[in-house]
Order: structure tokens, then C-alpha cells, then sequence
């Protein structure tokens, strides 16, 4: 682990990511875990629903805000807790471009035991997707 | 018509094992689009000190989901399964999930509440290798009240 736990300081801002959900990543998503719900492949389906159009999965949406951290942390493994709430769902129009999702990070506590909470934000199109979402991250 | 409420506390049977292997790890992290190197090379992950690839923070919902899924659709719960939202996840790590480990759930039906004109349930998984626990994780669902 390259980063020094006692340079950190709350507040501090993670480097931040700005990734596109697209519904071949969905399909590919959908394929890698199982979760064949209709609503993430299919628009007729997600519009029968009351949804405007197709969504992403939730936990594909916290499988990429964590990269904020992991990719900060280096060994994704020192990640000893990690939860969200799904707030909103994400988008994916059916264009090639699909939806933009920006993810960040800030540290929120340090503590004596050497872990550290990051509150993190995902954000698509002005509106937060996640809520309450926060890991804590083990030091050596 | 709502959930039935004496199920919270039932502890449902262990899985069948799930083997994982170094290809559901990089399919996973693939699909995640995550290129970190501890998913995919099996000397990078040595070199951190681990045993073998890892697996990504969020995989174990990939072994969880398919397994709470059956007992969304049992009689005995009486869940509108077509109502279901997901709303939170929450994940507490004992150890990375490596190769070869062989996962057992146990699910257990945490919390049943209603909220607002809906309800909302929360099912324990605790994750085990070899009777050992890995991962527990919490799967929050709003089963969304009818119009």
C-alpha cells in the first residue's frame, strides 16, 4: 500500500471517476451475476413498469462507485465494509452513449484502529443515484 | 395481503456450494469494468500477499442473489416478488473471497416493517467457507405496496 494513513486527513478527496453505463455493459453485468431482471435488458418491460427506460442494476452501480477506493487503496481486499443505498436508479437510454455516472470520494473519519471511512457520491445527470454510501478501508 | 411477519428470525437451510474459480472472479470484475490487477493476475495478487486472485468488494451478491431469489418467491414469506426494489446493500468482509473457495449461504429473514403504504424486508446472508464465515451481507428490499 502506497498511500501513508498518518498524511491522510478528513476532508480530503478521493480522485474522482467518470464512467459510462451502456446496455451492452448491463447485458455483460446481468450474464456475470445472475441478475436477469427484465427491467435492466428489456424497455418494454422496465416502461410497463413506470420506469422511462431500461436501468442498471443497483449493485452494478456499487460495483463501480467502490473503484473510487480500490483503485485509491490499491488492494481492493483492505475494504472491510462497504454499503449504499439506492436513492435513484440510473438511466440507460438504448443510444450507444447509454448514461454517465460520476463517482467521488471523501474521507470522513480516521480512527485510532487505523481504518478510515470514505463517504462516497455517485451522481447522474445533476441527480445523486447513491445515498449513504460508505466504506471503511484497513490499514496495516 | 402484506408479508408475513412470523417469518422474521427463520434461518433457511445452507446453499449448495458455490465453487469459485479465477474465471467467475475476472468475469465479474469484467463486467464491473474494474481492471485492477488483483482480479485477473494470479502474481499480483501474490506479491499483496494473497493466496490467489480475489474477488471484487460486490461479488458475493453474484453468490447471494441467486440463492435469496428462491425465497423471494416462497409461499410462506408472501412477498410480491413483481414488486420488489432493491434499496441497500451492505457488505461486512471477514477475508477476500479467493479460488477454490466453496460458498455456502445462510440466509436468514432479518427484519420485516412496513413503510409507508409499502414494506420493507431485510435478509442476512452470511457467506461461509469450510463452516467459516468470509462475508455477511445485507440485502435491503422495498416489496412496493399495490395502487
Amino acid at each position: 500500500m502506497s498511500i501513508d494513513f498518518e498524511q491522510l486527513n478528513v476532508g480530503e478527496e478521493l480522485p474522482g471517476l467518470e464512467l459510462q453505463f451502456t446496455r451492452a455493459d448491463l447485458i455483460a453485468y446481468a450474464n456475470a451475476s445472475g441478475d436477469q431482471n427484465p427491467i435492466h435488458q428489456d424497455e418494454i418491460v422496465a416502461k410497463s413498469v413506470g420506469l422511462p427506460d431500461v436501468i442498471s442494476h443497483g449493485m452494478l452501480t456499487m460495483g463501480r462507485a467502490i473503484r473510487v477506493v480500490t483503485d485509491w487503496v490499491g488492494d481492493p481486499t483492505s475494504v472491510v465494509e462497504y454499503s449504499v443505498r439506492m436513492t435513484r436508479p440510473v438511466v440507460v437510454p438504448d443510444d450507444g452513449k447509454g448514461a454517465t455516472v460520476k463517482f467521488g470520494g471523501k474521507i470522513t473519519q480516521i480512527n485510532a484502529n487505523r481504518t478510515v471511512q470514505i463517504e462516497l457520491s455517485a451522481v447522474c445527470d445533476g441527480t445523486t443515484v447513491l445515498g449513504q454510501a460508505k466504506a471503511i478501508v484497513a490499514f496495516k | 395481503m402484506g408479508m408475513n411477519h412470523d417469518m422474521v428470525g427463520f434461518v433457511y437451510p445452507d446453499s449448495k456450494p458455490y465453487l469459485v474459480t479465477a474465471e467467475k472472479i475476472a468475469a465479474f470484475a469484467q463486467a464491473i469494468g474494474d481492471d485492477n490487477p488483483i482480479y485477473f493476475d494470479q502474481d499480483f495478487a501474490t506479491s499483496l500477499g494473497h493466496k490467489s486472485v480475489c474477488a471484487p468488494p460486490t461479488f458475493p451478491i453474484a453468490v447471494t442473489l441467486t440463492v435469496m431469489e428462491e425465497y423471494f418467491n416462497d409461499p410462506a414469506l408472501n412477498m410480491n416478488y413483481s414488486r420488489i426494489v432493491h434499496s441497500d446493500q451492505r457488505f461486512e468482509y471477514t477475508r477476500p473471497i479467493e479460488v477454490g473457495d466453496e460458498l455456502v449461504v445462510r440466509t436468514s429473514v432479518e427484519e420485516i416493517r412496513p413503510l409507508g403504504g409499502n414494506e420493507m424486508a431485510t435478509f442476512r446472508t452470511d457467506v461461509l467457507s469450510n463452516d467459516k464465515l468470509v462475508v455477511t451481507a445485507w440485502s435491503k428490499l422495498v416489496v412496493r405496496g399495490e395502487e
